[in-house]
This record gives C-alpha cells, structure tokens and sequence, in this order.
C-alpha cells in the first residue's frame, strides 16, 4: 500500500532580515494509513515547524524545499483550492487544546460544525450539529458540550473537542501537535487511547507530536526523533524507548524515569549545555558538543542516517552505526 | 458509539463542571445586566449628590456667593433661595433637590428667565442631530479605516492613515473646526464660502420641508465634518490596534488550518473577535464625545446643549450650568450602560 | 552610609540602584530604535527649551497690552515675524510665553492626576474587601461623569485661576490612571514572592511601596506621558472656553482671542493657526513618547512591530 504520508528530504529555512534560520534540514518521513508514528525532540528541534509545513500553515518568512506527498500528492505544488480542499478533508491538525487554539467568543460545537459545512455546502445545519453530536460522542463528551464555550471547559475537555474538530470531515492523515503537553498525567493516559483507538477504529494515519519519548513510546507504532531539525534516529516506537541507540535519543529517554526502576533515580539526568542556535550550528555531527560519546571525528563529519538490526533502526552517528566518515 | 466512556471524564483530573447548554446564556446575561443596571444607578445616585454638594461647598451664604460680581434682582435672589430651599437644613435641602430634579424643576435661568427644563428640552434636537449624524458616519468610516489599517500593516494606506489619525488626535477639534470655517465658510483666495454659520437653519424656512432639510444639512456639513474626522481619528486608531492584537492569536492558525479562506479567517473571526475591546474602549471615551459637542456648537454657534452651557459661563446662569451638567452625565452614563450591556451580549468570558 | 563599598559586597540599596540604573540604560537604548518616539522628543525638547528661555529670547514686555508697539492684526512681518494679534502684540512672543503656561498647567495637571490615581489604583488593587471594593467603585463613578462639563461647572463655582484650571483638570482625569494601576497591582499581587512577602511578616505599606510600586512604575510611566497630552488639549480647550486665567496668556487663549476678534473673517492666518499648530506638535509628541514607552514596557505589545 502506498503511504499516506511521505516527506521526501523536507527543508524549511526562515529569512528573517539578519539572518537565515534552518528550522528543518533534509528529512524523511513517512506514514501509512492505520499506522501512528510518533515525533521527538526538545523545543527548538524543527518539529512543530514540520507538521505546521504539511499543511503549508508555516509563517510566509519561511522558504520551503523538498516535497510533501500526502496520498501522492505533492502538498508544496498545489494549487490554492485544491490545498484548501486538502485541509481537513484530507489531512487535519490537532493543536495543543489551550484556550486560544480555539476562538474565545464562539461557542464549541458551532467551531466543530465550521469546517463541516464549509467543506460542503450542501451539508444543512441539521445535519451539521447531528454529526458534531456524533464527534462529540465519538470523543466522550456530552452532546451538551456543544453548547458550551472553551472557557467552561478544563483542559482535557477542550483537547477531546480539538479531536472531535479535527476528525470533522473524515480525514485521512492526523497530524497531532503536543495534544497532551498541558495536561496532567490521568487525562494524558485518557486521551492517548482515545486517540490510538481512533486510528484502530478509523484506519486513519496519525503523526504525534511530543517532547515527551515515553508518550511516544507507549502510544505509537514507530518513532522519530528529530534534533537541530535533523532526523537522528528512528525505528519502532516501544524498542527505541526502551533501548536507544543514539545518545541524545538515550538522554531524552532518561529524562523520563520508568516507575520502579531504582537506576533511574542515581542516573545523571538532563543533558549539558543548550539546545543549539540554528544561526550558528556546530560542525559536523550538530550533538557533539553536548555529546558524552563524542570523538574528535564528530566534529567534522555530519553522520547520515544509516540502518542498523537489519533495517529495524535507523541511526545517524557515527560511533553507532560504525560509519567511517569519507 | 462511544470510544471512551463518560465516567472517565469526571476523574479527580477533571473537575471543572460543565456550564449548562440551553437557558444559560440568556440567564447570565441578565445577571450580568442586573448587575450593570445597579452600578449605573449607583453611578447616577453619586452624580446627583455631587451636583448637590458643588454649590454649596462654597462658603458663606450660597446665594450671595453665587452672585457675586454679578447684577442680580431681588427677586432672582428670592427664586434662587426658594429653588435652593436654603431655608431648610442640608439634609431638607437635599430632599428638595432630589424632589426637583425627579420631577423636571431646575429652576429659572438667569439669563432667559425660562425654566431650565424647556431650555434643555428646546435646544436637545439640534444636538442629538448633529452628535448623532457625526457617530454613525464615523463608527462605520472609522472601523473601516482601522481595519484595513491593520490588515495592512505598514502599507502606504496604514501608514498615511496612521498618522493622520494621530494628528487629527492631537488636535483641539474645534480648532479644526475654525479652519474648516476659514476655508469653506468664508473662503481662501479665489473660493467663495460655500457653508454658512451659524445657526441650525436660515431664518424663514419651513424646518420639515424638502427646502428645510436641504438647508440644515448645508448648515450642519462642517460641524458633522469636524466632529466625525475627530471621531474617525480615534476609532481607526482603536480598531487598528485592537486588530492587531486579534491577528495574533493562535486560533487563527486554526482556522486557517480548516481551509478557510485569508479573507473568510479575518473576517469571521479576527475583525469579529476585534470589535470586542473596541467596543469597550469606544465606551470609555464617550465623554469625549460630549466635549466635542460643547466646542463644535460654541464654534459653529449650533443652536443646541453645548452652546447653552458654555453660554451660561457669562453670566453664570447657574440654574442652566447645573441642568446641563446634570443632563450631560447622565447621558453619559445611561450611553455607557447601553454599551457595556451589548459587550455583555456580544462576549460570553464576561458573563461568567 | 557608613564605609565605603569594597569590591566584594555591597548594601541591598547599593545593588537596587545598580540595577535600576542598568534597567534605565537598557530601556534607553530600546526608546532609541523607535523612531517615531525620537521624534517626539526631539520636538518636545525644542518646546521646553524654548519655554524654559522664553525670557531671555523675547521680551517679557511683548506680553502687555497697554505696551504693545504693533498694529492690530497685522500680518507676519519683519518685525513682527507671526504678525501681530488684536491688540498689537508680536504673535511670535504670545507663541513663546503661551507654551510656558500650556506645559505648566499640562504638567502639573498631570501630576495631581498621576498622585490620586496611583495612590487609589493601588489602594483599591491592594485591599480586598470592602475598602478596595468601595475605592474602585468611586473610581467608576467619576470615570463615568464626562470632563469637559464637570470642568466648566467646577471652574465655574470656584472661579478664573490658573490654580483652579490646575486642580480641576488634575482632580477629573485620575481615574483612567487609577483603574490602570488597579489592574496592574491586581497581577503583580498574584505573584509568588509576594505571598512570600506577606508570610514573613511585610505590612501593608512595605508591600505596596517596596514591591509593587516598583513593579509598576513602568506602566505609570508610560501612562504619564499619555496623560500630558490629554491635560494640555483640556488646557487648551478650558482656556479657549474662557476658562483660564484672563491675565496669562495661553494657546488656547490666544485662539479665544482670535475668535472674539474675528480673525476667521478677516484672514487673520497668523493669529490662528500657529497656536494650533504648536497644540498639535506638543499632543503628538507626548502621544509617541508614551506609545513607545508603551510598547516596551509591555512585552505584549512587543511581538507586535
């Protein structure tokens, strides 16, 4: 089956007056229909300006090169109608559920019924606030919800309503950004099955979006992990969790400790040092200088992204994948 | 079909409830309205006994105070004392007071010996014509302006519009009024006045005629331009700002998200969402719409409120200067609840 | 102070004034790059200057009546570089003097003003409970009576003096500081460190004026300024009304007189612009400083430009 989603060596550089900001360097991604893949990386990583670009939301500064195939189709080449019919429709976004992802002063179930209707205007009211009940429900909220506006709502209320906007018009490809970030851990747990039933039930594809490994880990079919908006490790979600390959993936792993595991609590958490200015990034391999592996070699060679277990990972540095740097 | 059950919803996580759908808008609306009301009375209530207090915070005998410098007949002296009730004690005083503003009796003006009230009734119209006319133009004209301003931001228009706001701002707008008057009523160089001054209507014409319209809004042209480029001025700067602060919220990236159209987004939701504090800061500021009034009238010698009052200053005709005062605020305040109430309508967040 | 600091320690107060000096250093170099503020006070330092010189560059002389060397209404002139006004006074000099009265009146207006609404904004922010309640309620109220003819009874009741026009212009326009500084003071005293304060023991008094005062100084600051602007247009008009002091001359009493002596009709230019002008130059630039200073004292503002 052809993926759902494929970004073929996806660049998004932001042109500011001083200065050129690459946010996302040469990445591949895919997803396929039923499939969720996770997505991770501290701030600053280029992940939100990923998924924002699929759907070609990313600010104007920001220059784009490379191709974002949803269902085959380019999204970059597209025209703006078509592109239009594709947001949503095709592909739609689950924005972290705060109060100002949603408009203030309308109430919820009318901003769950606008794309619906918007979409397809031969859809009448009825049957618009008839199939917001259905998300609503689909979602585990009362059909009352809809008549309430987001100030009312707590935070994991208003993450399922984003949900239920985003799973409107019945699209293919999910791409969810940070949806539990703001929430504590019990409605966390709520809502990540809420969402890996959907993709069960719905077949769609879903990209999740995260800082946070052990979501991803739990949640997700394979997982990405993005640094200085390059893609440095990938493979099934659960494994790379559990046992990392690349250094920063085995860090962003620790910072999260397993329940139980008394090692966790003596191991040195966070890393040294800041995540680096895409005005300035270090040579070669962008980690090595907050690398604890590095060798004088890191630094002047940027590691590809090479299979490792026969094909079941994918690492980019050298002193995993045994690269000798040419 | 459900994917996760209710009951999961009402964990110790989540324990905001839910405000009911249905009756509860229209309910704390009026909770909201009921409370407005009460403050707006209480506002009232505070200017009244303010007005009371003021003329007689003087010491002395009010009466010989009040007319000081002033050639005053005795039997003015008689009426003043009467309509004051200084006879009685301050607090009988008061009584009188309340009891004649409630019921229309502010006494005789010193300079037309008519009740105060037939004056401010007979000189009301060419006010509400004149203040009314220059607000709606300028609501409509102003918000464009600041609209397109913001949407275009640092354009030529946004810019040029920008600072001609800013100047007509800072400008006395009778001041411009005079100009106005300079170039257009009496003529610059080669251009004959077109607009006369003076005086709502020429004398010897019918007021409801074809005629007498006609001749009214030649007579009002200038003043309704002065008043409404003020007015623009400062509701443009407002818009533009309270749009630009709209257009910066994330649920616009939301909306664009769903497919809507640039123009679809900031109109259905940016502008929509704008009009809010707008609205507000409109409110705020409805005072200086009684000034305007009160100079343009003075300038354009409109025979209305504002020129009665700053009329009544020679004299002074305290009966009149008390009246208007009384009159112009609670105008204000009454105008102020009116607003206050529609934001209340327009923006669920307040109600709660 | 007792010894001199050495290199290791220093008093709290010394490392307060450090740090105040370095915060006015930096918000210095942030007012330079928006232009629109440079201006302003560039302009603004031209009129003060020329107010604060007035009389070493014109003739105090130039201001009376009986003394007046011009013709009545003349136009602009070598000698008389603006012409002359209606009694045959240099325009030029009327200009000059008048702009000492108007930034006299705006700024000590504005003073009274600031004084009362910070004093009640913090008072009404800080206490809870009725007193706060009762404060920002009479600060509504008198937000609601509209100035200009509040203004005209007042001076009205208490007489034509400079004093008075200064009293009553500061004593209608606090409340717009008030609920600003109410608003600010309710935000800062929902921050940590002053619960912290609380808890050790501070009073009323030390937690107003050691920590939230100099949290929203800034603000005041910036309101200030807007506050001038607004006071010397209400100078302006009060005196133009007949509501200042007969004897001084202003700009608004300078277009008063121009208008009584029907320089409109007989094209009197020179009586009637140049005080306009000389309004709007002062307004303004006190409304860009104050934007400016608005705009980096509230970071919201900031992502803005």
């Amino acid at each position: 089956m052809s993926a759902l989603l494929e970004i073929q060596d996806l660049s998004v550089t932001y042109r500011t007056r001083e200065d050129d900001l690459p946010a996302v360097r040469g990445v591949d991604l895919t997803v396929n229909a039923g499939e969720s893949v996770g997505l991770a990386g501290e701030s600053g990583c280029g992940k939100s300006t990923l998924a924002s670009t699929i759907l070609r939301l990313q600010p104007p500064s920001a220059e784009v090169t490379g191709a974002i195939l949803v269902e085959g189709e380019d999204v970059l080449t597209l025209g703006w109608g078509e592109l239009r019919a594709l947001r949503w429709a095709g592909a739609s976004m689950v924005f972290q559920g705060a109060l100002h992802s949603m408009n203030p002063v309308q109430r919820v179930g009318d901003q769950i019924a606008e794309p619906i209707t918007l979409h397809d205007s031969s859809v009448s009211a009825r049957d618009a606030a008839s199939r917001v009940e259905e998300l609503l429900d689909q979602v585990g909220l009362r059909s009352a919800t809809a008549r309430s506006y987001p100030h009312h709502l707590s935070g994991g209320q208003r993450q399922r309503v984003m949900i239920a906007m985003a799973l409107a018009c019945r699209p293919r490809l999910i791409i969810a950004d940070e949806p539990t970030t703001a929430l504590d851990v019990m409605v966390q747990a709520q809502v990540l099955a809420l969402l890996a039933d959907l993709v069960n039930e719905l077949q769609v594809g879903l990209l999740l979006i995260s800082h946070d490994l052990s979501v991803l880990g739990t949640t997700c079919d394979r997982a990405v992990v993005m640094y200085a908006g390059r893609v440095i490790e990938q493979g099934a979600a659960f494994d790379l969790f559990a046992r990392p390959r690349h250094p920063y993936t085995t860090a962003l792993a620790a910072a999260f400790p397993r329940v139980g595991n008394h090692a966790a609590r003596y191991a040195p958490a966070g890393l040294p040092g800041d995540p680096p200015d895409p005005r300035d990034l270090p040579s070669g391999c962008t980690f090595h200088p907050r690398c604890a592996r590095a060798v004088d070699a890191c630094s002047g060679h940027d590691p590809r992204l090479l299979s490792i277990d026969d094909g079941e990972r994918a690492v980019a540095c050298i002193r995993v994948t045994q690269e000798v740097p040419v | 079909m459900s994917v996760v059950t209710e009951s999961g919803d009402t964990g110790a996580a989540d324990i905001e409830p839910e405000e009911p759908g249905g009756g509860g808008r229209r309910n704390s609306w009026l909770r909201y309205a009921g409370g407005r009301v009460l403050g707006s009375v209480g506002a009232l209530f505070f200017m009244l006994v303010f007005n009371f207090f003021l003329f007689r915070v003087l010491p002395g005998d009010p009466v010989r105070t009040l007319a000081r410098n002033r050639l005053v007949s005795q039997e003015q002296v008689d009426e003043l004392t009467r309509t004051l009730g200084l006879n009685d004690s301050v607090g009988g005083q008061f009584l009188t007071y309340l009891k004649n503003t409630f019921t229309g009796e502010f006494g005789l003006s010193f300079r037309y010996r008519v009740p105060v009230a037939d004056l401010l009734l007979d000189r009301l119209w060419p006010t509400l014509v004149l203040v009314g006319t220059a607000t709606l133009l300028s609501t409509v004209i102003g918000v464009y302006v600041g609209m397109v301003g913001a949407w275009r931001r640092n354009s030529k228009f946004d810019v040029g519009s920008t600072w001609t706001s800013l100047t007509l701002y800072s400008m006395p707008e009778w001041w411009l009024g005079l100009l106005l008057i300079a170039a257009f009523s009496v003529g610059v160089g080669p251009f004959p006045g077109i607009f006369p001054t003076g005086n709502l209507i020429s004398p010897r014409v019918e007021m409801w005629s074809l005629e007498g319209v006609l001749d009214m809004a030649q007579h009002l042209a200038l003043p309704v331009l002065t008043l409404a480029l003020a007015y623009i001025a400062e509701y443009a700067l407002v818009m533009r700002s309270s749009l630009l602060d709209e257009m910066g919220q994330d649920y616009l990236l939301t909306a664009r998200a769903k497919g809507l159209r640039d123009v679809q987004v900031r109109r259905r939701h940016a502008v929509r969402n704008a009009m809010l504090p707008t609205t507000t800061l409109i409110a705020l500021n409805l005072g200086f719409v009684v000034s305007g009034a009160l100079t343009i009238e003075t300038v354009f010698s409109l025979p209305g409120l504002g020129l009665l009052v700053t009329e009544a200053l020679d004299i002074p005709d305290y009966p009149v200067l008390q009246g208007g005062f009384l009159f112009f605020s609670a105008a204000v305040i009454v105008a102020n609840l009116g607003a206050t109430l529609l934001y209340g309508w327009l923006d669920p967040r307040v109600r709660t | 102070m007792s010894a001199p600091s050495s290199t290791t320690t220093q008093t709290p107060r010394q490392l307060t004034w450090q740090r105040r000096q370095a915060a006015a250093v930096r918000t210095w170099a942030e007012f330079r790059r928006h232009k629109s503020g440079l201006f302003g006070l560039g302009v603004l330092t031209v009129f003060a200057m020329l107010a604060v010189l007035a009389p070493l560059i014109t003739d105090r002389s130039g201001l009376s009546v009986t003394q007046s060397t011009g013709g009545v209404l003349e136009a602009p002139s070598s000698e008389f570089w603006l012409g002359t006004d209606q009694s045959g006074r240099s325009v030029l000099t009327l200009l000059i003097w008048g702009g000492r009265i108007s930034l006299l009146v705006g700024l000590l207006a504005t003073a009274i003003s600031m004084l009362i609404g910070t004093v009640i904004g913090l008072a009404s922010g800080h206490f809870k409970g009725w007193f706060g309640a009762a404060l920002f309620r009479l600060t509504e109220w008198f937000l609601v009576i509209p100035f200009l003819p509040l203004a005209i009874v007042l001076q009205a009741v208490l007489g034509a003096s400079l004093a008075n026009l200064i009293f009553v212009i500061g004593v209608t326009s606090w409340p717009g500081t008030a609920l600003l500084i109410r608003s600010q003071t309710l935000s800062i005293e929902e921050r940590p460190y002053l619960e912290r304060a609380r808890v050790l023991g501070a009073g009323n008094w030390h937690q107003m004026t050691r920590h939230v005062l100099p949290n929203v100084m800034p603000m005041v600051f910036a309101n200030t300024t807007l506050t001038v602007a607004i006071a010397i247009l209400s100078e302006t008009t009060l005196s133009f009304l007949g509501l200042g002091d007969p004897l001084r001359v202003s700009w608004g009493s300078m277009l008063d007189d121009a208008f009584a002596a029907g320089a409109i009709t007989t094209g009197a230019w020179w009586f009637l612009i140049p005080p306009g002008v000389a309004v709007i130059l002062v307004v303004l630039s006190f409304t860009l400083i104050g934007q400016a200073l608005e705009e980096i004292f509230n970071p919201r503002l900031r992502e803005r430009s």
